[in-house]
């Protein structure tokens, strides 16, 4: 007899259980509704100059709307990456190199961009 | 001793191609290919935060002709892999397994992906005062 406990830990190619599978539900859910804002807004602002841009984004609701959607879309992407190396990786190192590079691009553009949107929210 | 060499997920090579792989492999294809084009977006964001100068170079860029393809390839991808997230969180529920099922979802996520792809790009147009 094993505990759903022992039988979940150290399964899947992963060797993290159910946790990913569940965070990668969470932040689709969450990245929907997202995602039709930035389309609709995105596609909205074609056409603005400059300025009206960046009026956009220092609108604080955008400012909030935006670092939620980056920060998701990275942590949804790093997750979604990993399932791909877990199932065609077939070497250790080929795996530990890709999840190693798959971390640092999305721990890097992710940081990169909501600095960036924080920037335009804080600048004058 | 286990073979290293052996194939780990899907043997693609074993099954014929059906209509449900297709749309299956393509759900990660532009998974992958958004991932590449978040890019984009991080280069906006800088762009836009490092002034106006900076981002007449990065709008320069995107209304070139293969600026727009990247940017269509870009929404095509990024509406169908929210549809088709759709599907997978209903099938996550236990329901929509059935063959017939499966095959009218698949169709309506392709039949509204390319509406609303080229919904969007009107609206952009009209937005742009183009059309």
């Amino acid at each position: 007899m094993r505990t759903p406990l022992g039988i979940v830990k150290g399964l899947g190619p992963a060797r993290e259980g159910t946790h990913h599978w569940w965070v990668q539900r969470a932040t689709s859910a969450a990245l929907f509704p997202l995602t039709v804002w930035f389309i609709t807004s995105i596609a909205t602002l074609v056409g603005s100059d400059y300025q009206a841009i960046v009026i956009w984004v220092k609108n604080p609701l955008t400012t909030v709307l935006l670092v939620l959607f980056v920060g998701f879309v990275f942590y949804h992407l790093r997750i979604g990456v990993q399932v791909i190396l877990d199932d065609y990786a077939n070497s250790r190192k080929a795996k530990l190199t890709g999840l190693f590079l798959n971390d640092a691009f999305c721990l890097i553009f992710g940081l990169l961009t909501i600095f960036s949107i924080l920037r335009i929210f804080l600048g004058s | 001793m286990p073979n290293k060499k052996r194939p780990l997920s899907p043997h693609l090579q074993v099954y014929r191609l059906g209509f449900q792989m297709v749309l299956s492999g393509l759900h990660r294809i532009a998974g992958m290919a958004l991932g590449l084009g978040t890019l984009i977006m991080v280069w906006w964001a800088m762009a836009l935060a490092s002034g106006a100068e900076a981002y007449a170079v990065f709008e320069g860029v995107m209304v070139h002709p293969l600026g727009r393809l990247v940017l269509f390839g870009f929404t095509f991808s990024l509406i169908y892999h929210g549809l088709n997230g759709i599907r997978h969180l209903v099938w996550d529920t236990g329901r929509g397994f059935e063959k017939e099922a499966v095959k009218a979802s698949g169709l309506l996520v392709v039949a509204l992906t390319v509406l609303l792809t080229v919904a969007v790009w009107v609206f952009a147009y009209m937005q742009a005062g183009k059309i």
